[in-house]
């Protein structure tokens, strides 16, 4: 009697999250950056942005600091098939009877859960700061935007890492695409307002439309709406699990 | 059990296989010798699913890897050149990983794994993660988990590098057990010809991606004229030292290192 196709998904899935419990000392760390933003940022910038009449700069960038928690945290997760392919647990996978599509699906769902308690544990840091939720009944629909923006990114994770083949391209992938999309994303500051250029390119990064996702259902703030966040993130996001799951079936190794 | 006919392998300009042919008999113990870079890896990529063919005809267990990957990649074990253990999990997660991914049900994949853990001695220590596992260890667990599925065929891609004489004396004695207990074909590549001369009942040597010699140890041995394996070895493909460039898995390797092999 044979499994169900799910079991080897599940199995991949849970691979994922046992290696990131395991990783204590890297959840700290991991943890530092967003908790610097949010206080030298929060704090450095309250001022001015109260000045400006924005109101409480805490409270806005907190949804843009989780966001960015779950970009990074779900990008390096899912190009975490680098480190699998330089330490040979990927041709494991990759000669198992088991169609390359469930493969990368196990993976990328796991990288996805992974970045997603690592903003809920932001979340909680933001709480502890001082951030307050507009209204709670909305919470549900903010867990919802933040597994969007964990499954766009995860997906693209492990796109890239499927293309490419050692860890040198990781920080050009870094500078010249992970940070743009969070500079972006309008995580820390409003995209009203903002010059033509910079207007269009943050219309055309996918974060902006989970930012924004994240603050409308967090503080009651928003730019697109919530029908242009929800539908962009999920075509998106499905958009790129297709994408990666093509690359991931042509590696070869 | 495996048949290979014409098999060429191209990249770019370098033929790395160049049109061989040979076979591998049901309960064999096949040994495919040859210097770096001969085309021995890629072969075995190629049976085992991981590269396709550019021309010529495989067959394992009397199917296509190329045409249903899937049904071929059940019938085999492989211990790969490089490690592919998930030295974050613990020995018994992996063999657990690899009875999923292999549909092994899961009362008799609890069995298993637990008799092929006290086979190679690894029982007592299945809860530590692999990362703390000695060289040894770690070979051993990855031929534990080549079989948990049961396979026909074993292939062993340079499964003693860089072990003791201890440890590989052992190696061997379970695949030899192993044959002999339970049958399975095994098709293995090394660079140490006293095991093939040991363990192998059949060879065939390919240097410059092409069979230069194929028989038993023995026959090697009369056909050069000369007393030890290793000697026919050198007579047939000559004492020139290949260099392998770096590949990228090396640069890899290094620059992992600097990053801490945070993964």
């Amino acid at each position: 009697m044979g499994e169900s196709p799910m079991s080897a998904i599940y199995v991949l899935w849970l691979r994922e999250l046992k290696r990131y419990i395991r990783s204590r000392a890297q959840i700290v760390a991991s943890l530092g950056q967003p908790l610097l933003y949010l206080v030298v940022l929060g704090f450095g910038l309250g001022p001015v942005f109260q000045k400006a009449g924005q109101g409480s700069y805490v409270q806005f960038v907190a949804p843009g600091i989780i966001a960015m928690t779950v970009l990074f945290s779900s990008t390096f997760s899912g190009m975490g098939l680098l480190w699998d392919r330089q330490f040979g647990f990927l041709k494991e996978t990759l000669v198992a009877p088991v169609p390359r599509i469930h493969i990368m699906l196990g993976r990328t769902l796991g990288a996805a859960s992974v970045a997603i308690c690592q903003g809920l544990l932001v979340s909680i840091v933001c709480f502890v700061a001082g951030f307050r939720v507009a209204d709670p009944r909305a919470l549900p629909l903010a867990f919802l935007f933040m597994a969007l923006i964990a499954c766009l990114f995860s997906a693209l994770g492990t796109a890239i890492g499927s293309v490419l083949q050692n860890i040198q391209g990781f920080q050009m992938i870094m500078n010249f695409l992970v940070m743009p999309i969070f500079f972006l994303s309008g995580a820390l500051y409003p995209l009203s307002n903002l010059p033509g250029v910079l207007s269009v390119a943050t219309r055309l990064d996918p974060l902006a439309y989970g930012v924004d996702g994240l603050r409308t259902t967090l503080i009651g703030v928003s730019h697109f709406g919530l029908a242009a966040d929800s539908s962009v993130l999920i075509v998106a996001t499905l958009t790129l699990l297709w994408v990666g799951s093509r690359l991931f079936s042509r590696i070869e190794v | 059990m495996i048949q290979v006919k014409h098999l060429t392998k191209q990249f770019g300009q370098l033929k790395a296989v160049d049109d061989i042919s040979f076979e591998v008999g049901q309960g064999e113990i096949f040994a495919f010798l040859g210097p770096n870079g001969a085309g021995k890896t890629t072969t075995i990529k190629m049976l085992t699913t991981l590269l396709r063919p550019t021309s010529g005809t495989l067959e394992v267990d009397g199917l296509d890897p190329a045409a249903s990957p899937n049904e071929v990649r059940k019938r085999f074990g492989i211990v790969f050149q490089d490690p592919s253990l998930d030295g974050d999990l613990t020995a018994y997660e992996n063999m657990e990983i690899h009875g999923v991914l292999y549909h092994v049900p899961r009362k008799p994949r609890l069995e298993r794994i637990e008799q092929l853990l006290r086979l190679f001695e690894l029982w007592e220590r299945r809860d530590e993660q692999v990362k703390l596992f000695s060289g040894g260890m770690k070979r051993r667990l990855e031929i534990a988990r080549g079989l948990l599925h049961t396979p026909k065929i074993l292939f062993l891609d340079e499964p003693t590098l860089g072990l003791d004489p201890q440890t590989r004396n052992q190696l061997w004695t379970h695949v030899k057990h192993l044959n002999q207990t339970e049958g399975v074909t095994v098709f293995l590549t090394t660079h140490y010809m006293d095991e093939a001369d040991r363990v192998a009942q059949r060879i065939a040597v390919i240097d410059h991606g092409k069979i230069v010699a194929e028989g038993s140890p023995q026959e090697l041995k009369q056909q050069t004229g000369r007393t030890s394996l290793e000697e026919a070895f050198l007579a047939l493909t000559g004492s020139t030292i290949r260099d392998e460039a770096a590949t990228s898995t090396d640069q890899m390797r290094q620059f992992g290192k600097l990053w801490g092999n945070r993964r």
